[in-house]
């Protein structure tokens, strides 16, 4: 795979900073906008963008070409990390409460009544599109031909970011959404697709992709793991937590006879 | 749910997830006797693996906000608790023992070596754990008045 190290190029890199870089200016103009937007929302925010970043522009992404591992590293910041972090910056709610009233109401309705938002809001849609993803680019020939093709990187590089984003955020609703789901569907998906993550990394461990050798692909695949497993972690304590808050505000508008010891 | 319940249910999920984390820790990472993935591991074995340990996570943090959140709505009885944390981690290690290693052959204990006293001592202690568990949460009723 040494040879393709040169891919995808400068150009790419700079458009993709120039990408980052208006996203940061973006959500820092609204936060400017709204008076009460907390600062470590903006600080996710920008933490968010810049591994986003530094996935696909610079040294780490350079050398994530030729080395499976440090592949796996890109794919957990892109796929999951750089995805919660935008999640919990609650961006669309923050574009919804700075918009002029009218507008912001003709895209929160414009958004509710779309019937395609709809279907991708089904947990089980974001959990298909995350793993099943995942499974086709490395259980088939997609990964290999990722190497070689400037648009395969491209659109495998954006299914990985968005699938992440939209799993994470319908599995969360901590930020606006079309729909809503019950905590038992939603951790029931997010369990079974926290399953679809470790059985792929096992059989990755097992059969690494085409021009992956047996060692790269094991520590690779050891990392999706394990890395996976944190990012996991994280996601099932926010769940779980969102859960006990919904639970205490209900004692809270009802205190009897709950409270009564 | 009542109180009752919860303090059961509570305590068995977390007992589930606590021995799925245990199992991760002490067998997979410091002692070493099975690994991620070996050869002989089938199909099955890795997608039955991989929804365990999915849900052992989820069990084990759920398990505690569950007990959180007793505590914020009435009062817990510690004991109780504890012993439904026994019958929870027992009932999945006698499921690890039974179906996981001897049923679907996910993996064994340890390799190389004559694997029937560890078989004989996992089970065990399992059953040991959810007799224990049973007698504690038998003798600790909770309501709230007591």
């Amino acid at each position: 795979m040494h040879h393709e190290v040169s891919l995808p190029g400068t150009g790419f890199e700079v458009t993709v900073i120039l990408i980052g870089l208006t996203l940061l200016i973006t959500y820092f103009a609204a936060y400017r906008k709204h008076t009460h937007w907390p600062v470590y929302r903006l600080l996710l925010w920008g933490a968010g963008v810049l591994l986003a970043v530094v996935s696909l522009a610079g040294p780490l992404a350079g050398s994530a070409h030729g080395d499976f591992t440090l592949h796996m590293v890109v794919h957990l910041f892109l796929g999951m990390l750089a995805p919660l972090l935008f999640v919990l910056s609650k961006p669309i709610e923050l574009i919804l409460k700075t918009l002029p009233v009218l507008k912001a109401r003709k895209l929160s309705a414009f958004m509710k009544n779309s019937r395609y938002l709809h279907v991708l809001h089904i947990p089980a849609t974001g959990a298909i599109l995350n793993i099943g993803g995942l499974f086709l680019l490395y259980m088939t020939g997609l990964f290999n031909q990722m190497h070689s093709s400037l648009v395969i990187f491209i659109l495998v590089h954006l299914h990985v970011f968005l699938a992440g984003y939209l799993f994470t955020h319908v599995i969360l609703e901590m930020d606006f959404t079309v729909r809503r789901y019950s905590f038992y569907h939603r951790a029931t998906v997010l369990v079974l697709a926290l399953a679809g993550h470790k059985i792929l990394s096992k059989m990755i461990y097992a059969t690494p992709p085409e021009g992956v050798s047996r060692a790269a692909g094991e520590s690779g695949a050891e990392l999706m793991y394990y890395g996976g497993d944190l990012i996991d972690v994280a996601l099932i304590v926010l769940i779980c937590y969102q859960w006990y808050l919904h639970r205490q505000r209900k004692y809270a508008i009802q205190p009897e006879p709950l409270n009564v010891i | 749910m009542s109180d009752q319940k919860q303090h059961v249910w509570s305590g068995i999920l977390f007992g589930i997830g606590l021995m799925v984390v245990i199992d991760e820790v002490i067998f997979h990472q410091l002692l070493q006797w099975h690994h991620l993935y070996d050869q002989s591991t089938t199909s099955v074995g890795i997608i039955a693996d991989g929804l365990l340990t999915s849900f052992g996570f989820f069990a084990a943090v759920f398990g505690l906000f569950m007990f959180a959140d007793l505590r914020k709505k009435s009062a817990t009885r510690w004991k109780r608790w504890i012993g439904s944390v026994c019958l929870g981690a027992g009932g999945f290690q006698l499921f690890d023992g039974i179906i996981s290693h001897k049923l679907l052959q996910i993996h064994q204990i340890r390799y190389g070596v004559d694997i029937l006293p560890y078989d004989i001592a996992w089970n065990l202690f399992a059953l040991a754990l959810i007799i224990v568990g049973a007698v504690i949460v038998k003798r600790t009723p909770f309501n709230r008045e007591a």
